[in-house]
């Protein structure tokens, strides 16, 4: 399989060095906001530096692209180089260079694109912070740019590590920007934690790379798989894979560690549509597709990430359906999605996975920032029962539009881009020679119909109907000070009952407006690729991107395909139909189905009948049969608790009974009992010292006379 | 009277007491040793009975002194002076301690208004 698409062999190009300004650029920002904040400059310097920043490396990477002819591998200089020996297992080198495949590229191009846009609305977004925190949050931008970098561009699985915990620890430090709320704080230590642990299957799996191949140099890695050397299959190469997706499931929040990008919404809005929706997430997908030979060597490995994929996507979508706060609902969306990808990933297609990340990146900034503009003009409102026809409310008109953009495409309805990948995935999955593909991507579809249900639903409540609202009253994720500053130029309309008389939304101004206005451009631009190929029969260019890197068995073209998997043809053959219909022509009638009939049943529950909502959920919570599902869905499926009960309870368990050893025994029967003694031989003498001065005097008296008494005594026998 | 010129007499004197000490008996020593008993419980009495923190430092004194004649008495006994030697330093020692110890109680005068050692006794333990 791997053989029939030799991965492109990168080229030394010194040259090119310059290209190492997108890692640079962004460290550079990182310590000038640390100089602003040191010196403590007003203003909007922090915010101007990483902005100018992230543009310059978004052209750095702009050149780069237009530059680019073939995978090249860009030496910077020197960092890890050891050698004990002459032989192919005694170095050990990870020099800190770039390798820059179209792969890279592909990714690096939405990467700081976005970067630089949300970083713009993130210096609107942030200025009731000025002075305090606001420093500290574009050093964590700029500090997540530079990882985020690092783990794509690096030429070596150490750089990528590097990145891979520096963008690790950029979200730990922005999702407990607000230091001082105990729920952020917990967020925040939660994300790390589960994070570990996937970095603990990554770490693992990079050290069985170099035991296996004595390199961990992606040139040299693939070099030996274009050899051959994959034929060698021992029962530790075949771990590989699974210690890496452990890693790659950890990051990008799929089924058993999830559960911490829900709670990463505690963050600040610009930082859950950057970090958790748009970019860091994906770094799973992208280990994958850059490792993707040595997961293709294992048909195993690849139905793992497949079913825990799909499995993850319906788990998150019916979590996502049932949360009543807008970023949750995103949150759940963004996990449901990625599970997507994996899914993709797994049944082969690594275009589709790696094109819906593409997308995916666009239309879910959109809906972050859309959220996060929503939340700063409300006072932190985000109860989608508190907030209603925003749409009629004048200056909210772009966020609502825009909003529905995201959620067309978050709900990938027909000709939208999000449509076209996530048809790849499930088309690559629904032709598969595999029952349990063909199984997952029925159940993707379905997905794709709660996804439409669950999108629109947001948006049914929160922007159309009549005009309702109420300001948060716990300040939710510390914006409370919102309210305080200015009303702008804006006022509800006539006839809109807001619960608080004294309360004006204010609407974005003109960087988050710009921003929104851009982003939902490129939302719409991101279809370019699969537009050309189902309107114009031209070239899909994400195809030939990912096509032309380490990910390229999963990317060819299906005509070359077919011809080079000669042993798969006759699979295809009988199953390239989707119910009784042409593949591409089938799954376009049922995924329109699918995204249509959600928004269908969307638009009654909440939009021409809020109650008949209401009624249904009082109907499925009054029959037992049917109870158990909307609990389960609201308290999402007790995943937290069960973890709890298995991990934690157990830990804390345990932790009281050491602290009971250390508390009465360590501490209490050896530290304090030995320091009792010397307390009770003082109790014993205490009454010789009373404070009477002649008391002291007999006591020595009597102590000479017994001195004295024993010595006559001594002399006396003595004479005897 | 001329018979015994004054520095005769002075010699006269000094040679008595040469002699005297030179004579001394055993009977003589057990004498003065008592003397230096009876001054050192005099002053361990007295430091124990009275509580005039003025008188008890003069008791201390009085055992200073009696401990100092016996060292004199061994010293004649065993006809060696470090005995004597550590009588001087001894009334050195306690001349100093004199000036501290006056000091001291002068202190605690100010402090109490009154010379008793009893006001004193929540300085101790418990």
């Amino acid at each position: 399989m791997i053989t029939d698409f030799p991965i492109p062999q990168a080229v030394v190009a010194p040259e090119l060095a310059w290209v190492g300004l997108a890692l640079l650029l962004p460290l550079i920002s990182a310590v000038l906001c640390v100089v602003c904040a040191a010196a403590r400059l007003p203003g909007k310097l922090p915010a101007v530096f990483t902005v100018l920043a992230l543009a310059a490396s978004f052209v750095v990477v702009l050149r780069a692209y237009n530059a680019y002819s073939g995978p090249v591998q860009v030496p910077i200089f020197e960092w890890m180089s050891f050698a004990w020996g002459d032989g192919r297992f005694q170095q050990f080198t990870a020099p800190c260079a770039l390798y820059i495949d179209s792969l890279t590229l592909f990714w690096m191009l939405f990467v700081t694109g976005l970067g630089t846009l949300i970083a713009l609305y993130a210096s609107e977004y942030m200025e009731t912070e000025k002075g305090a925190g606001y420093a500290r949050f574009f050093f964590g931008i700029s500090i997540f740019l530079f990882a985020m970098s690092s783990l794509v561009m690096g030429d070596n699985l150490v750089m990528l590590y590097l990145g891979w915990e520096g963008v690790g620890l950029a979200s730990y430090l922005l999702i407990g920007f607000d230091y001082q709320r105990p729920a952020a704080v917990a967020a925040a230590k939660k994300a790390f934690i589960m994070n570990r642990i996937g970095d603990l299957g990554l770490a693992l799996g990079i050290f069985m790379l170099w035991a296996n191949y004595g390199t961990l140099q992606y040139s040299q890695l693939f070099q030996a798989m274009n050899a051959g050397g994959q034929t060698v299959v021992d029962w530790d190469v075949s771990l590989i894979p699974f210690l890496l997706m452990l890693g790659a499931f950890g990051k990008s929040a799929q089924f058993p560690l999830f559960t911490w990008l829900p709670d990463a919404m505690e963050g600040p809005t610009p930082v859950s549509a950057l970090i958790h929706a748009a970019t860091m997430v994906t770094a799973g997908v992208f280990l994958i597709a850059r490792m993707y030979p040595f997961f293709a060597l294992h048909p195993e490995a690849l139905a793992t990430v497949a079913w825990i994929g799909g499995g993850t996507a319906l788990l998150a979508a019916t979590i996502g359906m049932a949360q009543y706060d807008i970023k949750r609902v995103f949150a759940y969306s963004t996990i449901s999605q990625l599970g997507y990808m994996f899914l993709g990933l797994g049944v082969g297609t690594t275009y589709g996975a790696c094109y819906h990340t593409f997308t995916h990146a666009f239309f879910k900034a959109l809906l972050f920032l859309t959220a996060g503009a929503i939340m700063h003009g409300f006072a932190g409102q985000l109860d989608l029962r508190k907030l209603s026809g925003l749409r009629h409310i004048p200056g909210w008109r772009l966020v609502s539009w825009t909003m529905f953009i995201g959620c067309l495409w978050l709900a990938a309805f027909p000709y939208t881009a999000a449509f076209f990948s996530k048809d790849a995935i499930l088309l690559k999955a629904l032709t598969s020679a595999r029952w349990d593909f063909v199984f997952l991507g029925w159940l993707g579809l379905f997905t794709a119909a709660l996804t439409a249900y669950y999108t629109f639903r947001v948006w049914f409540r929160v922007c159309c109907g009549p005009v309702h609202f109420e300001p948060a009253a716990d300040g939710h994720h510390g914006d409370a000070s919102h309210d305080a500053h200015g009303h702008g130029s804006t006022h509800p309309a006539q006839g809109a009952h807001a619960v608080d008389h004294g309360f004006h939304p204010h609407a974005p101004k003109w960087a988050i407006s710009t921003v929104l206005a851009l982003l939902a451009i490129g939302t719409v631009a991101a279809g370019f690729p699969a537009y050309n190929e189902a309107f114009a029969h031209g070239s899909n260019w994400a195809q030939r991107m990912i096509a032309g890197s380490s990910a390229a068995a999963g990317a060819q073209p299906e005509e070359h395909a077919a011809e080079s998997a000669a042993g798969e043809t006759d699979h295809h053959a009988g199953h390239s139909t989707v119910l009784g219909m042409e593949a591409h022509t089938g799954l376009l009638v049922v995924g329109a189905t699918a995204s249509i009939g959600g928004i269908l049943i969307a638009a009654y529950l909440h939009l021409l009948s809020r109650a008949s909502a209401d009624a249904l959920r009082r109907a499925l919570m009054g029959n037992w049969v049917t109870r158990w599902l909307p609990i389960c869905m609201e308290r999402k499926w007790f995943v937290d608790e069960i973890y709890h009960g298995l991990f934690r309870l157990p830990l804390w368990l345990g932790s009281q009974v050491l602290h009971f050893g250390d508390k009465h025994f360590l501490d209490g029967l050896l530290v304090d009992g030995i320091a009792r003694v010397p307390i009770a031989a003082g109790k014993l003498f205490r009454p010789l010292y009373g404070g009477a001065l002649q008391g002291y005097a007999v006591s020595m008296v009597a102590g000479v006379a017994l001195v004295l008494a024993w010595m006559m005594w001594v002399w006396l026998r003595g004479f005897e | 009277m001329n018979a015994f010129p004054a520095h005769a007499l002075a010699s006269t004197a000094l040679e008595g007491i040469g002699q005297a000490f030179a004579a001394a008996s055993g009977a003589q020593l057990s004498l003065s040793l008592a003397i230096s008993a009876l001054l050192f419980v005099i002053g361990l009495v007295g430091f124990m009975v009275r509580r005039n923190m003025i008188i008890m430092f003069l008791c201390t004194e009085l055992m200073f002194q009696g401990a100092a004649l016996a060292m004199i008495t061994f010293a004649r006994m065993h006809m060696d002076v470090s005995g004597q030697v550590f009588v001087i330093f001894i009334l050195t020692v306690a001349a100093a301690e004199a000036a501290l110890a006056l000091g001291l109680v002068v202190l605690l005068h100010r402090r109490r208004e009154t010379l008793s050692a009893e006001v004193w006794s929540d300085l101790g333990e418990a």
